[in-house]
């Protein structure tokens, strides 16, 4: 666990570092943040808890788990709908703070892609082969580093060089340092305000 | 060229063009609860931001709230200390706040539409992935998460991509003892967990026009659990007459205004879709997941698959859930002995949900040692079942009645799984883990099929238990 870590912050190019495997498809939310951790009012806190239920047993005691034998990965490779179910915002906060900073899976929930994105966590999707041939690379060398290109969408590690995708919007808001998108939405308030004239009923709601 | 709804209410919603591609949408109606609100108003805070529509936000308690005797206060330190951050934003940016002190406290997905929020030809946002229920209104509603929250609370839009739309159309009429939760469960087996993902789903078809808005709304709400964020249903005649009278509906001269918009909304016949898929509601059985995700599904008269024809990943995903159900494959689903028996939740927790039960319970018991619990969705769906007596017929067939939240559908509050207690649920997530205890396990159901399998002590068919 990283607890005094570096957040994202700006243009995102290179994601490089080691990886951790986590084999299997549709890794839930609640899997990578069981319910019982989203009491907080604060995120910061988080990363001790992600998996929580699969890395410690019921005592607390540490098990053989990715995210305890490999403290130090911030890559995970992943499987198929990775981040399915809750709308959590926790999951991906708690592998941010875990030390989390990309993620390659053969496919993304929709929610969590779009709440790493806003979190500069980068998602990139992977052919079935591809993802065989790095959990086949890992296992022979789980140390080896891996490093992510976001400009060209590659992942080299070792002698590998793989073909990742990811979407135009993620790929260009990391690149340009703007994959959290709210100062761009404030400036548009004054569209924002000539918009509610165009909706008949904006004005609806008023407070009794 | 003729549009559907989804199409219409996007254009007619969008900002602008962001630089990346995406939209910038504005948001109509957004809704906000304890667990996913109070990051976002301190990312605010940290900001020097305030909140751009704080009469189009409305917050209320679920998730955490304990559901026996409110009055005894909160067990749990951190989770009063949730409700008191809320209560606190709220007062501090204005925002109207569903308190249990107001008497219109329950499921956030319950009370927008109960209060007349939740209307056609909105945008709705909250912090939570079964903000689909709200499509059932022909509304365009996306669960989002907590920076996203923050987004709506800063600006009241958000930064999304445009996803297709899939019409899903369903043709003929359910048949007895088969409900809309059979329907959706159907459905996310046949489309796969991830089959939505990039898509809007509109539910449209002889056997959706058919059903109430109640059940229109466990349709939508789990669109989610199928991989589409955004579910709906183009409004009718049904939806307005829902909406009509609810204390945020258009009144006199607007709601003729209203309805003259709504009716704009809707989808227009040969409007075109980016896919379209169809089903016919004769094939469909009361449905029950014997799995670890909620399209690991089979009809009441089914078994759980057998392992022999499958290889590599599908077989190790079979093999996971199967070791983590306790089950074998091949085994016959009815007659699978439960422990736990939980009515509730937003997808399952209205008036018709509960009607339903209770018409079924004269003359019969809770098994004995199967721990049965209704959790109203909402103090006004409490109020309306208990002024109707169906309290009484729950309680005289030995479930416990309680106080309106989210319960045991993700055990935030007291309400859990012990040990791996077995739980056949009316919500909409049997994920490992999800109802409080870390090898608790979960089958989804209908409302009616959990009370027959309450009564039996094991999964039974509710057409053959309740003679329908
Ligand atoms: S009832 Fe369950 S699914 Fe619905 S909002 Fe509450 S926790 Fe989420």
């Amino acid at each position: 666990m990283n607890t005094a870590q570096k957040l994202p912050t700006g243009q995102i190019e290179h994601i490089s570092g080691q990886a951790l495997c986590l084999p299997g498809d549709d890794i839930d939310t609640d899997r990578i943040i069981p319910a019982r951790f989203l009491k907080c009012i604060t995120f910061s806190g988080l990363g001790q808890y992600a998996f929580y239920d699969e890395r410690y047993d019921k005592a607390g005691q540490p098990l053989a788990h990715p995210l305890n034998d490999r403290p130090q990965a911030s890559i995970i490779v992943a499987g198929a709908n990775f981040g399915c179910g809750s709308s959590r915002e926790h999951a991906p906060q708690a592998l941010l703070y875990h030390g989390i900073r990309g993620i390659l899976a053969l496919s993304f929930a929709e929610i969590f892609a779009g709440n790493c994105n806003t979190l500069g966590i980068a998602c990139l999707s992977l052919s079935f082969p591809d993802q065989q041939a790095i959990f086949a690379a890992l296992t022979s060398n789980p140390a080896e580093l891996i490093e992510i290109d976001i400009a060209a969408g590659t992942v080299t590690l070792g002698e590998l060089q793989l073909q990742a995708s990811i979407p135009q919007s993620m790929q260009g808001a990391l690149l340009a340092g703007s994959w959290d998108p709210l100062q761009e939405l404030l400036e548009a308030k004054d569209l924002v305000l000539e918009k509610g004239q165009t909706l008949p009923y904006w004005r609806s709601f008023q407070h009794n | 060229m003729p549009k559907n709804c989804f199409e219409k209410v996007w254009q007619s919603h969008e900002v602008k063009k962001l630089w990346n591609g995406q939209s910038q949408l504005q948001i109509g109606l957004h809704l906000i609860h304890e667990v996913t609100s109070p990051q976002a108003f301190g990312m605010i805070r940290d900001r020097g931001l305030s909140v751009a529509c704080p009469e189009r936000t409305f917050a209320t308690i679920d998730h955490i709230i304990p559901t026996k005797n409110l009055q005894l206060g909160y067990e749990d330190a951190m989770a009063e200390e949730m409700v008191k951050s809320l209560e606190q934003n709220c007062k501090e940016y204005n925002i109207k706040y569903f308190g249990p002190k107001s008497g219109s406290q329950g499921i956030v997905h319950v009370i927008g539409p109960e209060l007349g929020l939740t209307q056609p030809g909105m945008t709705v946002a909250c912090g939570d992935s079964h903000t689909s229920t709200h499509g059932a209104f022909g509304s365009i509603a996306f669960g989002i998460g907590t920076s996203q929250v923050r987004d709506v609370l800063a600006s009241q839009t958000l930064a999304l991509s445009k996803p297709k739309v899939r019409l899903i159309d369903i043709q003929g009429q359910l048949g007895k003892g088969v409900y809309a939760k059979d329907l959706i469960l159907h459905i996310i087996a046949k489309l796969g967990v991830n089959g939505g993902i990039g898509y809007a789903y509109e539910y449209a078809g002889a056997s959706i026009e058919a059903l109430s808005m109640e059940e229109r709304m466990t349709i939508c709400n789990m669109s989610i659990e199928g991989g589409a964020r955004v579910g709906y249903i183009s409004p009718d005649q049904k939806t307005y007459e829902y909406i009509r009278g609810r204390p945020y509906a258009p009144k006199e001269a607007d709601w003729a205004r209203a309805l003259e918009y709504w009716n704009s909304t809707a989808t227009e016949s040969s409007a075109s879709f980016d896919d379209e898929v169809h089903f016919a509601a004769s094939e469909i059985e009361p449905t029950v997941t014997w799995g670890i995700n909620p399209g690991q599904s089979s009809g009441i008269n089914g078994q759980v698959p057998e392992l022999k024809d499958l290889e590599g990943s599908a077989k190790a995903s079979l093999e996971e859930a199967l070791s983590y159900m306790k089950l074998s494959p091949g085994q016959n689903l009815r007659g699978t002995k439960i422990e736990v028996a939980f009515i509730g939740s937003c997808t399952n927790g209205r008036l018709s949900d509960l009607q339903e039960v209770a018409s079924q319970l004269d003359n019969h018991k809770v098994a004995a040692g199967i721990k049965a619990l209704i959790v109203p969705g909402s103090m006004e769906v409490k109020r309306q079942a208990e002024a109707l007596g169906l309290h009484e017929k729950f309680l005289e067939a030995g479930f416990e009645w309680r106080e309106p939240g989210c319960s045991m559908c993700l055990a935030m509050n007291p309400d859990k799984l012990i040990g791996d207690q077995l739980c056949a649920s009316s919500s909409n997530r049997n994920f490992k883990g999800r109802q409080g205890s870390s090898t608790g396990r979960t089958m989804l159901m209908s409302p009616l099929m959990v009370a027959a399998a309450a009564i039996k002590g094991e999964v039974a068919d509710a057409r053959e238990v309740f003679s329908l």
